[in-house]
C-alpha cells in the first residue's frame, strides 16, 4: 500500500549564500520557514519541486522536507530539518541569529 | 619549516585563477550545479546544513605564525570569527559565501596555503605526527617525507579520479600519535642496522567497515618509497570497486583479495614504477629534508619553570597534563588544548588564532602544528618560557589542562553543520565535558580517550575511542551507540558496541556509569581505562550500562 502523501514545503541552498531557503507561494526564495508554501497535494508538489530544481542560478540541491502545518506556519517534523530552519545548537549563528 | 617554491607559488596562483573563473560561470549560470561541483570540490568547497564549508589544507599539520595569523584574518574577514580544525590536521570555515572563496584562496595563497585535494577522490592532505621533529622518541622527522608525498600527489594524473578518497598518514616514531593503522596507506619511520626505512601498512580505515591496517612491508628504503607507494595506488585504482561506493575503499580491496595476494600485486607493479623513478624524488627529498632542519635552540636554566613548578598548583596542572617530553634538553612540547569544558571541540576564535601564532613567534621558534585530536602544539618551547606561555594562554581561554583527559574529546561537526550526519556529536561532547568539570573527577579518571561520530563515516574516529560513541537517526529521534575497548595507537583495535543506543537524554548518564564501573573495577589508579578494558572485558560496562541480567550474559558468552 502506498505512504499516504504527508505536507510538505520546497526547499533548498541558495547558490550564493549558501544558507536555507524555502519556496513561497509567489515563487520567491524566503529565508524563513514560517513563509514556505505548505503543499498537500503530492502532484502539485512534484510540480512545484521540478519548476523549482530548474531555476539553478537561485538554488542548490532542491529537494521536499516534510513539515505538519499549524497556525503559526508550517513545522518541522524531523530533527534534521528544525537544524536547518534555525541553525547550529552550538552557536546562536545562522536562522536564529538572522531572527 | 617547508616554504614554496616559485613552482608551487605559481601552481597555486594558477589554479586559484581557473577557480575563480569556474566561480564566476556558475554564478552567471554558464555552468550547472552538476557540472560546477566536482569544480568546487577540488578546491575544498562544499555546501553543508547552513552555508558553504571551505576545507583548507594544513599539510601534516605544520604551520608558521604568519599562516596562522592569515588563517585568523580569513575566519574574521569570511566567516564569524572562528575556524574548525579537524582530525585530518586542516581547518574548515563553516560560512564562507560563494563569491567570496576566491578571495579567500588568493588570501591562503599568500603564505603559502590552499585548499587542494582536501576534497574528491583523490590522494588528500597528508597527515603526520603533531609532535614530528620534537618528540624525544622519535627515529627521525616524518615531515619531509610528508611533504615529498604531498607534491608527488598533488594534481598526480593518475590519482585524480580515484576510486574514492584516499588518505597518508606518517609517524617517525616507536609511538603512534598519527593513527597510522586508520589510514589507507600508513608509514612508520623505522630503523634497521643503522639504516633508515619505513614500514608501510595498508587498508586501515573507519567508516561502515572499521578496519585496521595490515603490514605491506616491513621495510623499505627512501630510494624505493615513493614508486612503492606509487605502486600500491595505482594496484587500488584498478581493482577498487568503482560499482559500490561504500566498498571502494581500499581497505575493502585489501580485505576481498587478502593481503598477499595485493602484496604481489604491488611488488609486480613496484617492479615497473621503480624504473620511472630516476632519482629526482631523491633530490627532491634532500632539498625539502634541508627545510625542516631543527631551530637553534636554547641552552639555558630552566629555573623560571622549576619555581612555577613548586609555586602555582594551576601552572603545574597544566604542566603535568599538557606538556610533552621533547628531543632538546631544556625543551618542552606544549600541548594548547581547544576543549575548553563546554566548549565546542576544535574551534578557535580568530583572536585565539592570533595569540597562538603570536607564542609561537615569541616562544616557539616559529612553529605551530594541529594534532588530530583537534588541538594546536608549541613543538618547541623553552621550559623557562612556559609560565609566561601559560599565563598569555589562561588569559585567553586556552590554558585547559586536560590534555589526554575525558573532556579532550574528538567530535565531528556533526548535524550542526554536515549534510552527511545523521545526529550531533558536539552538543554531546560539550555535554560530557561539563558533566565531568562538575564532578571534578576527570585528573582522578586520568588517561581516557571519548570520540563520537555523528554518522558512520566516522570522522570523528570513535571506532578507536576508548569510549566511542555514534550518533544515528532511529526513527526520527538522534540516538547514540556506544563502543569500548577501541585504541588509535600503536596497540590499535577497534571498540566494541555495548548494546542498544541510548537517546540524547540518556547518553552522557549512560557515559558516566561506563566510568563509574571503570573507577569501581580498575586495579590501580595506575591501570588507565584501556587497560582495565582489556582486562575485564566488557561484561561490567555492560552491567553498568544495562542492568545485572545483561551484564551476565555478557559474562556467559
Amino acid at each position: 500500500m502506498p505512504k499516504p502523501f504527508t505536507p510538505k514545503v520546497v526547499t533548498a541552498n541558495a547558490l550564493l549564500e549558501g544558507d536555507v531557503i524555502y519556496l513561497a507561494a509567489d515563487d520567491s526564495w524566503v529565508r524563513s520557514l514560517s513563509q514556505a508554501e505548505v503543499l498537500t497535494d503530492e502532484a502539485v508538489a512534484q510540480i512545484r519541486l521540478l519548476d523549482a530544481s530548474a531555476r539553478q542560478a537561485e538554488a542548490v540541491g532542491v529537494y521536499l522536507a516534510d513539515v505538519a502545518p499549524s497556525d503559526e506556519g508550517p513545522q518541522t517534523t524531523h530533527f534534521r530539518e528544525t537544524f536547518r530552519a534555525t541553525g547550529p545548537s552550538n552557536y546562536a549563528h545562522g536562522k536564529q541569529a538572522e531572527g | 619549516m617547508y616554504r614554496y617554491t616559485d613552482f608551487d607559488t605559481a601552481f597555486v596562483a594558477e589554479r586559484n585563477r581557473q577557480f575563480r573563473q569556474q566561480v564566476e560561470r556558475r554564478i552567471a549560470g554558464h555552468l550547472t550545479e552538476d557540472e560546477f561541483k566536482p569544480l568546487r570540490l577540488m578546491n575544498g568547497l562544499y555546501l553543508q546544513l547552513h552555508a558553504y564549508m571551505l576545507r583548507v589544507a594544513i599539510p601534516y599539520g605544520t604551520l608558521n605564525s604568519a599562516q596562522m595569523d592569515q588563517l585568523a584574518l580569513l575566519a574574521e574577514k569570511w566567516d564569524k570569527g572562528y575556524g574548525h580544525f579537524t582530525t585530518r590536521q586542516n581547518i574548515q570555515y563553516n560560512w564562507p559565501k560563494l563569491r567570496d572563496v576566491p578571495d579567500m584562496l588568493d588570501a591562503l595563497a599568500e603564505v603559502g596555503m590552499h585548499a587542494i585535494q582536501t576534497s574528491g577522490n583523490t590522494i588528500r592532505n597528508v597527515t603526520a605526527d603533531h609532535f614530528a621533529g620534537a618528540a624525544a622518541d622519535e627515529i627521525a622527522d616524518p615531515r619531509p617525507v610528508a611533504e615529498l608525498l604531498r607534491q608527488w600527489s598533488t594534481d598526480h594524473p593518475e590519482f585524480q579520479f580515484l576510486p574514492r578518497k584516499f588518505k597518508i598518514a606518517v609517524t617517525g616514531s616507536p609511538n603512534d600519535r598519527a593513527v597510522i593503522k586508520a589510514h589507507d596507506i600508513g608509514i612508520q619511520v623505522v630503523e634497521r642496522e643503522g639504516r633508515i626505512g619505513y614500514r608501510v601498512l595498508v587498508g586501515g580505515g573507519l567508516g561502515r567497515t572499521p578496519m585496521i591496517g595490515k603490514e605491506l612491508t616491513e621495510f623499505v628504503p627512501l630510494a624505493e618509497l615513493l614508486p612503492f607507494v606509487e605502486a600500491t595506488v595505482s594496484v587500488w585504482n584498478l581493482l577498487g570497486r568503482r560499482d559500490n561506493k561504500y566498498k571502494a575503499r581500499i581497505k575493502i580491496t585489501v580485505h576481498e583479495h587478502g593481503i598477499d595476494e595485493i602484496r604481489r600485486l604491488v611488488e609486480d607493479r613496484f617492479a615497473e614504477t621503480r624504473q620511472a623513478f630516476n632519482g629526482a624524488d631523491l633530490e627532491l627529498f634532500d632539498e625539502i629534508a634541508a627545510q625542516f632542519q631543527p631551530p637553534a635552540f636554547r641552552n639555558v636554566p630552566t629555573d623560571a619553570y622549576d619555581s612555577a613548578y613548586e609555586a602555582d598548583p594551576v601552572f603545574r596542572a597544566w604542566a603535568d597534563t599538557n606538556l610533552w617530553d621533547h628531543k632538546a634538553p631544556g625543551y618542552a612540547i606544549a600541548q594548547i588544548s581547544l576543549k575548553p569544558h563546554g566548549q565546542t571541540p576544535g574551534d578557535a576564535t580568530a583572536d585565539q588564532m592570533r595569540v597562538m601564532a603570536d607564542l609561537a613567534r615569541r616562544f616557539g621558534h616559529d612553529e605551530l602544528r594541529i594534532s588530530h585530536e583537534q588541538n594546536v602544539v608549541l613543538p618547541h618551547v623553552h621550559k623557562s618560557d612556559l609560565p609566561e606561555v601559560h599565563k598569555i594562554l589562561k588569559a585567553h581561554g586556552l590554558a585547559t589542562a586536560n590534555i589526554g583527559l575525558i573532556s579532550d574529546i574528538i567530535a565531528c561537526p556533526g548535524m550542526d553543520y554536515c549534510a552527511l550526519a545523521t545526529a550531533r556529536s558536539i552538543p554531546i561532547a560539550q555535554e560530557i565535558a561539563t558533566r565531568f568539570d562538575e564532578l571534578k573527577i576527570e585528573h582522578e579518571i586520568g588517561d581516557l580517550k571519548i570520540k563520537i561520530s555523528g554518522c558512520i563515516n566516522a570522522c570523528g574516529h570513535h571506532h578507536v575511542g576508548h569510549i566511542g560513541i555514534l550518533g544515528l537517526d532511529r526513527a526520527g529521534v538522534e540516538n547514540y551507540q556506544i563502543t569500548l575497548g577501541g585504541d588509535a595507537t600503536e596497540t590499535a583495535s577497534l571498540g566494541t558496541r555495548t548494546g542498544p543506543g541510548f537517546s540524547a537524554e540518556e547518553i552522557v548518564p549512560a557515559v558516566e556509569r561506563v566510568v563509574q564501573a571503570y573507577l569501581e573495577h580498575r586495579e590501580s589508579p595506575e591501570e588507565p581505562f584501556l587497560a582495565a578494558y582489556r582486562r575485564l572485558g566488557m561484561a561490567p560496562f555492560k552491567t553498568a550500562l544495562y542492568g545485572e541480567e545483561t551484564g551476565k550474559k555478557a559474562r556467559a558468552a
